[in-house]
């Protein structure tokens, strides 16, 4: 049915000098699909998202995206990561833009839309979104969770192939995280391809086509959530979740 | 406050000091002469203001280059900024403005006043770009890493993330170097060009009263002030629009 994967990872090896984060990932993930990356913190799920969308150097390995690797010699790294949407956990939006300039600038300056064209589509996003009256408004007016969506819009509107989210919800206050997790739900209802880094077990159970579960910089065991959740295989990933469950958290 | 006051009037030598700075007749008859002169200093200013600001941030934005590959230029710049923070800014004018000429190259100017804005703009570059750097690294990386993450290549992200930011946020201290510039082209009266410290000095040998300094003290003050309410002015007005937000 698919033709190429809308991302393979194959062997990936990342060190922050002598420390290894990322030893030997692979993953492959299909279009359409929601890939939840699980595990505790310093695991290297988000060093895995920042390595798909060339913000890290690896050391060795490969990434293809949709069928052309991105970690080749003499890549365009912007023209890359213009099909790669990515979400960080602390928003990142930019403080001097309003929400529009914020969403406008990567379809205005790396797509060289036409401002009027650009501007357009963003508030068709940010309506589609509820956030239609926080156009003029500056980041530092709105919600954390309202910030998040921003962040979210702002990637969507450079219209990637492959959305990368990562832990969106951790530096959000509990009441605010369902609204950002409805913005995902729509995504993945939509068909968005995604992978996800997250510490939300209900949400990854809802949402997900598949798991994996990350321990000491390598995929344990990955499989569709019933699976893991219900019948884990591995004793680390068994442990792992039962801490969650015992802390209440799923 | 008042206990100067106090101590300086009551002091031995007040009745003479009075005599030697305070004499409103002379500080009336220099005024004019000297505020003609204090054109030439707000001249200096102005014109070496326009070359400063785009070079100071050149250079700032050379050293904040990464990698290995930079480090040549990267390492002109730091040369570039130890030495000229380094020699006194007297020095430089006066190598300048007297060697230059002395020269006797044709075709380089030899007018003082160029030589006195190249000297201005050498050595507060070199502050001015210091400044920058500064607010160039208070910008948290992350911001960067967003605006790559867009495809916005490395110069987009410079030009439309870091730097509105980064400039934002060193205005206080860069009106200080601005201060501090509008004061030094007092310096360039050394090399003979009459500006408002010059004409005072001219004024002073002519009465052999010191009052004309008062004058031209009192115009570098009263052009301090305004510049000073101006960046307060903008401070504000960049506070508001972020806590007041909406803006049609």
């Amino acid at each position: 049915m698919s033709t190429a994967a809308a991302l393979q990872v194959e062997g990936l090896h990342k060190a922050f000098g002598k420390l290894e984060v990322l030893r030997g990932i692979d993953l492959t993930v299909g279009e359409h699909e929601v890939v939840c990356l699980i595990g505790a913190s310093g695991s290297g799920k988000s060093t895995l998202l920042r390595c798909v969308n060339l913000l890290e150097p690896i050391q060795a390995g490969r990434i293809t995206v949709g069928g052309s690797e991105i970690t080749a010699r003499n890549v365009d790294v912007d023209a890359i990561r213009r099909r790669i949407g990515i979400v960080f956990q602390s928003f990142n939006l930019f403080p001097h833009m309003s929400v529009l300039e914020n969403v406008t600038l990567g379809p205005r300056k790396a797509l060289r839309r036409p401002r009027r064209e650009a501007e357009a589509e963003a508030a068709a996003l940010l309506q589609r979104f509820g956030l239609a009256d926080k156009r003029t408004e500056f980041p530092d007016r709105l919600s954390g969770g309202q910030q998040q969506r921003v962040a979210i819009v702002r990637a969507l509107a450079m219209q990637p192939e492959l959305l990368l989210l990562d832990e969106v919800t951790s530096a959000l206050d509990p009441e605010l995280v369902a609204e950002v997790l409805d913005v995902i739900r729509e995504l993945a209802a939509g068909g968005m391809t995604m992978v996800i880094a997250t510490h939300e077990m209900g949400f990854a159970r809802d949402i997900a086509s598949r798991i994996c579960f990350l321990e000491a910089g390598a995929i344990l065991e990955e499989g569709p959530p019933q699976q893991i959740f219900s019948a884990p295989r591995e004793e680390r990933t068994q442990q792992f979740l039962q801490r969650i469950v015992d802390a209440g958290r799923l | 406050m008042a206990v100067v006051v106090v101590i300086v009037t009551r002091s031995p030598g007040w009745e003479a000091f009075k005599a030697y700075f305070l004499d409103g007749q002379i500080y009336r008859n220099s005024f004019p002469e000297i505020l003609n002169a204090f054109w030439l200093n707000v001249k200096l200013f102005c014109v070496a203001e326009m070359f400063i600001l785009p070079a100071a941030l050149f250079v700032a934005v050379l050293r904040s280059l990464p990698g290995p590959v930079f480090f040549p230029l990267r390492a002109l710049a730091i040369v570039y900024a130890d030495l000229f923070r380094g020699i006194p800014t007297i020095l430089v004018i006066s190598i300048l403005g007297f060697g230059m000429p002395a020269l006797g190259l044709s075709w380089m100017p030899s007018s003082q006043f160029f030589w006195a804005v190249v000297a201005l703009v050498l050595v507060y570059t070199a502050y001015v770009s210091e400044v920058y750097r500064s607010g160039i690294e208070s910008v948290h990386p992350s911001q960067e890493a967003a605006a790559r993450s867009l495809g916005l290549s490395r110069g987009q992200s410079l030009r439309f993330v870091i730097l509105p930011q980064a400039v934002r946020r060193v205005i206080p201290p860069l009106l200080n170097d601005f201060i501090g510039l509008q004061k030094d082209t007092a310096l360039v009266g050394t090399l003979g060009v009459v500006e408002a410290f010059k004409q005072a000095q001219i004024d002073q040998s002519a009465t052999f009263n010191g009052t004309p300094y008062l004058v031209a003290a009192t115009l570098f003050v009263l052009i301090t002030i305004p510049l000073a309410r101006f960046t307060d002015w903008l401070i504000a007005r960049d506070r508001k629009r972020h806590q007041a937000g909406r803006l049609a």
